[in-house]
This record gives structure tokens, sequence and C-alpha cells, in this order.
């Protein structure tokens, strides 16, 4: 999007040579990491499997590592409790479900309410220490996960709650390889949320005007965007994001307050494997995690279910040291 | 005249506060006399997260990992080896140090939040690692110091550790070492063009920052029980950490005492309160009194004393 926003012309005035984001190498390694997966999938079954629920979940760390960019970007702060307000909207649906709406009724509804609460946390409790510490911001942040956590396990108790499963438990063949229809209902749900954001950010005016508020606020407001409102809209629709998130990751883990808490973990290291600035990015750093993780706990025998999570911040360390922006990041220019 | 009274008034509160801590014990129960030494904890870490954060601007999300890797050498050298608990302490300080020092020369690639997600991937990855190899660490039952200890001593041990970190932190923070690590942190162009080895003193900080966590961590697995389990040492003790500092305020030792006594004793006095009526009520309480103490006091308790002292300047 920040390439995007160049060719809108909202930064063309400052032709300073800030390198472009992606850089050959990272392109020509993940084609290369693309083309492994294909070949891999064609030739062992197991493989095509493992490859597929690898991109489902990694579409969940995209999309709730796609809400943490989108943060970062208006605000720059990461929001710690962004899981946790997933958590806490799957809630929302479970409740709206047991009173008698239909799964996806109830999946819409809670979209809304998750914008709502997402607009009112940002006017609450962000907006009036943004610009003071940003330390001040992260620690509210990381108070709000333990609030949210409270709440939740005040209301509904912490024991394992069930939501009907919105994509049924069909089975599809396709040669000697079978893919869950859960899967496949999960990936295509979370990409598609993307792509709407997406086209929301690149062809509406609320979308150009959210852009403009985060890249430079200043100048925005000078304009006549409504810079504040920007920004809580931007937190609205992150909570949307981690909404859907949420939803799709229940049908996997169960409804419990502490399901987004290794979700989000991931979703951290693939929004800093894609550089946090950038949207695209995310995405890509999320399916590249979910794939790597799922092969390599398939693949290698050490890498057990314990090993999970150091593994995959070890090879976030790896990425970083290499490129400490991220895959996607553009690098940093300071002046002296 | 004039100059010394500052000094004396400062030289007062310290012997005042000082005389505070060692009567409280015959003032209180044993229960309370151990969250005293829990508080003590919560200091010593605190006072070294803000070594690094507020005194080279290096944000660390990841004590509670340097915690663990302290807790765990005291925990396994009283159990297998049945050391002497004290002696362990300065075995886990040299231990933490050169962790610090090894994580310290990767964390000089990065900066801002980068760092601080970076680290956040230690406080991650660490207690996960005693599962891994439950051999040597006890798997998730987790391990436990040979020798028992009675309130009163672990508050004394403590409470003395919290005496010798601030003697130690005062003394490398007042002269040479201290001045290079405020010049990294306010201006890291200027310190390197007039003479400051960055590399080394943003490492060194690393190190000793670690250290004084290793000591806290090492206190810690003795207040509880003297276990070391990887659960006490999970991702929300290092925001726990985090947050003590940034009640205290960055950049100064004295609000210190004040972030460990909000970490140590907030969640017990939240527990009581009785508005909400159920055992979780305490996290609800817990996080409004977080978020709230936040958007009043943006810079924290530090931060409160100076707007004080500028009003006493005014009148």
């Amino acid at each position: 999007m920040v390439e995007l926003a160049r060719r809108f012309g909202i930064t063309e005035k400052r032709k300073s040579r800030v390198s472009t984001g992606v850089s050959l190498p990272v392109l020509l390694s993940l084609a290369a990491a693309a083309a492994f997966l294909v070949i891999g999938s064609v030739v062992s079954s197991i493989f095509a499997q493992q490859t597929v629920a690898g991109l489902a979940q990694g579409a969940i760390f995209g999309s709730l590592a796609l809400a943490l960019v989108l943060i970062y970007r208006a605000t720059e702060v990461i929001n710690f409790a962004q899981g946790e307000m997933a958590m806490a909207t799957t809630y929302v649906a479970y409740q709206l479900n047991l009173w008698g709406l239909s799964y996806w009724l109830a999946f819409f509804l809670t979209l809304v309410i998750a914008f709502v609460i997402g607009v009112v946390v940002q006017l609450a409790v962000i907006r009036p220490v943004q610009h003071k510490s940003v330390l001040a911001v992260v620690i509210i942040t990381v108070g709000l996960f333990i609030l949210i956590d409270g709440i939740v396990i005040w209301k509904w108790g912490a024991d394992l709650k069930f939501m009907p499963a919105p994509f049924g438990n069909t089975v599809y063949h396709l040669g000697s390889v079978a893919f869950s229809r859960q899967d496949i209902g999960v990936l295509f749900v979370s990409i598609l949320s993307v792509i709407l954001l997406w086209l929301l950010f690149q062809f509406t005016k609320l979308g150009l005007a959210m852009r403009a508020a985060a890249l430079r606020p200043a100048s925005a407001s000078l304009v006549g965007v409504r810079v504040n409102w920007m920004l809580a809209i931007g937190w609205g629709l992150a909570a949307v994001l981690g909404a859907v998130a949420g939803l799709m990751t229940e049908p996997t883990v169960f409804l419990q307050p502490t399901m987004m808490q290794a979700i989000l973990l991931y979703s951290f290291a693939a929004a800093v494997l894609g550089g946090l600035e950038s949207p695209t990015g995310a995405v890509v750093g999320g399916l590249a995690l979910g794939v790597f993780l799922n092969l390599i706990g398939q693949y290698v025998g050490f890498a057990t279910s314990e090993l999970r999570l150091p593994i995959a911040f070890a090879v976030l360390l790896v990425v970083l040291l290499v490129k400490p922006n991220g895959l996607f990041g553009r690098k940093q220019v300071r002046r002296v | 005249m004039r100059a010394a009274t500052p000094t004396l008034i400062r030289l007062l509160v310290i012997a005042a506060a000082a005389a505070v801590v060692a009567l409280l014990p015959f003032l209180l129960s044993g229960y309370h006399t151990g969250l005293g030494a829990r508080v003590a904890v919560y200091v010593i870490a605190i006072l070294g997260l803000n070594i690094l954060t507020g005194y080279t601007g290096q944000i660390s999300i990841g004590h509670g990992a340097f915690m663990a890797i302290g807790g765990y050498t005291t925990a396994i050298m009283s159990h297998d080896h049945d050391t002497n608990l004290i002696a362990t302490l300065p075995l886990s300080l040299a231990v933490t140090f050169g962790c610090g020092i090894l994580v310290g020369i990767p964390a000089l690639r990065f900066s801002g939040v980068y760092l601080a997600l970076a680290t956040f991937a230690l406080a991650v990855s660490v207690p996960q690692l005693p599962l891994k190899f439950s051999k040597f660490t006890g798997g998730s039952d987790g391990i436990r110091t040979s020798h028992d200890v009675s309130h009163l001593w672990l508050y004394g041990v403590s409470w003395t550790c919290v005496a010798v970190s601030f003697l130690l932190a005062w003394l490398l923070l007042r002269g040479r070492i201290g001045r290079a690590f405020r010049a990294v942190r306010d201006s890291p162009v200027a310190a390197a063009s007039s003479g400051v080895a960055l590399p080394i003193y943003k490492i060194l900080a690393f190190g000793v920052s670690a250290a004084f966590a290793g000591v806290a961590g090492s206190l810690f697995v003795l207040v509880t029980n003297g276990f070391a389990q990887p659960n006490e040492f999970g991702v929300l003790l290092s925001l726990q950490i985090l947050i003590g500092a940034a009640v205290a305020g960055l950049g100064s030792l004295w609000g210190v005492l004040v972030g460990g006594l909000f970490l140590g004793r907030l969640p017990t006095v939240s527990a009581d309160v009785p508005l909400i009526g159920s055992s979780h009520g305490q996290d609800v309480v817990f996080g409004l009194i977080v978020i709230l103490i936040m958007l009043l006091l943006p810079n924290g308790f530090v931060g409160l004393l100076a707007r004080l002292s500028r009003v006493r300047a005014r009148a």
C-alpha cells in the first residue's frame, strides 16, 4: 500500500531515494519456495495435504498480522490486545448463535460489532495518550489484554465451548490427496477478507483518506482529512480482521479464552517477517510461516510441538538479521 | 550550603526507606512477609529493565526470559549439586550477564519496535525450552530447590539484594558509563562522534540489565516455594515487568520501588475488590487500573514527581 500511495501522489514530493520495498532476491526466493511447494505437492500426497493445511493456518496468521500492520502504520504501536479482541468477538458470535441466529448471520453481525468495539477502544483509551508516549500506548494495549481476558472469563467461564462447524466436515479427494472442506473454507474466507480490505484501501475515497492519515497526518489534515477519525476507523477495521481470524480459528481449537494467544504470537512473527509496514508482507509472511511450520512438523522429528513457537521465532530472528526491516520493509533512511 | 541540603534530604529519605523496609517484617504476618519478598523480586527486575530501556533507550519485552535463565540456574544448582542458595545468586548473575551479552550482540542490528519484538521472541521461546529438554529441567512439573527457606529469610535476602542492586546501579550510572548510556539514548550520532563506542555500551547495558533480571529470577524461584516451572516464567511475566517499568517511569532509580510495589501488591489488592464477585474479577480490576494509570500518568510515577516539582518551583 505504500507503493500505491506513492502512485497516488501522496508522497510524490519527497523524491528522496527510499528503496521500493520488495527486492529482487526476496522475490526470487519466494518464487523458488512456491515452486518447491508445487513440485512437492505433485510428488507426495502427504506433502500436498500438509501444504494446504499450512496455508489455511497461515491465512489466519496473515489476517491477524494484517490487523497488527494496519494499527502499526496508523499508530506506530504494536497492539498486544489484538488477539484478545479477536477472541472476545468470537465469544460474541457464540452468544449470538446461542440466541438463535444462524452461523453466517451471527458471523456478519459480529463483524459489525467488532468494528464498533475497535473504534470505541481507539477513541476511549488510545487517543488520549497517542502523542504523549509510545510506551504508554503499548502498556495500555497490554492492560486491555488482561482486562478483556478477565471480562471473558467472568462472563463465559474458562471451559471449552463449541460452535457449529461453519463448513461442515466434508473431505474432498483429488487423486490420492484428501483436502478437508474446512481448510479450504478457512483459506477462502481469510483471503477474501484481506482482498476486500485491499479493495477498500485502493478504490474508495475513505481508503485514500485513511492511507493519507497514516502516512502524513499533518498534510492530510491540512487537505481536510479528519485524521483522528481515520485512525479510529483503522482500529475498527483491524478489529474486524481480528474477528475473522478468531472465527476461523474456532473450528480447529474451539472456543476458549486462550485460543488466540499462540496465534497472536505467530502473527507477530508473520508481521515482522513481512516488514511491519507492509500489508502484502504480513499476508505473505503469514502464509509462509503457516506452511513452513506444518511441513517442518511433518518431516523433522526434532521439531516437536513444544518447539513450534521457538522455531517460528528462530526463523524470524534469522530473517531479521539478514534483513533488519523484514522481507517487504523499506530501508529506513534517517537524516543526521 | 544550599547545594548540600538536597543531598542531606536524599540521604535521610534513603535511611528512612531502609528503616521502614527493615522493620516491616516485625509488623507483618508470615504471608505478608512473603509478599514483601515478592515486591523485592519485581523491584530488582524492573531496575534491570530500567537500566536498559530508561538509560540506553533499548526496549526489551524479554526480561522474563533472563529471569527464567537465572531461576533455572538456582533451581538446578540447588537440586542437582546441593549448592548453598545464596551462593547460586552470584552464579546466576554471571550466567545471565553472559546471556545478556550474547543477546546484546545481535540486538545491535535492531532498533525500536523490531528490537522489542525480537526480545519478545525470547520471552516466548525460552520458557518452551525446559519442556523440550526435560531431562535437566523436570519438564512442565518444574524442578525444586533442595532447601526450604522461611518467609523471614527470604525477605531479608531479597531486600539485601535490592540494596546491593541499587548501590551497584547507582555506582554504574553516576559516572562515565552512565553518561555514555544516556548519550547513546539521547543521540547515538552525537555520542559516536564524541568517541563513545556505541556497540560496547549497548552490549554492556544488555548484559548488566540481564544480570539484574537473572538475580530477580533466582529470588523469584525461591519466592514461589522453590519451584522453577515453565509456566511461571511465561510471556505474562515479561509483560508484567514491562508494566512495572512503565508505571515506575523510565530513566530514574526511585520510581522502580513504586513499580515493584505496584506489581507485587496490586493483584492481591484487586482480588479483594468485591465489585465483581468472582475469582477472575481480579484480572478485570488489574487491567482497568493499568489502563487508568497510563491514561493519567503517561510517563509513570517519575513523570508525576517531575510535574509536582515543577508546580512547587513555580509557587
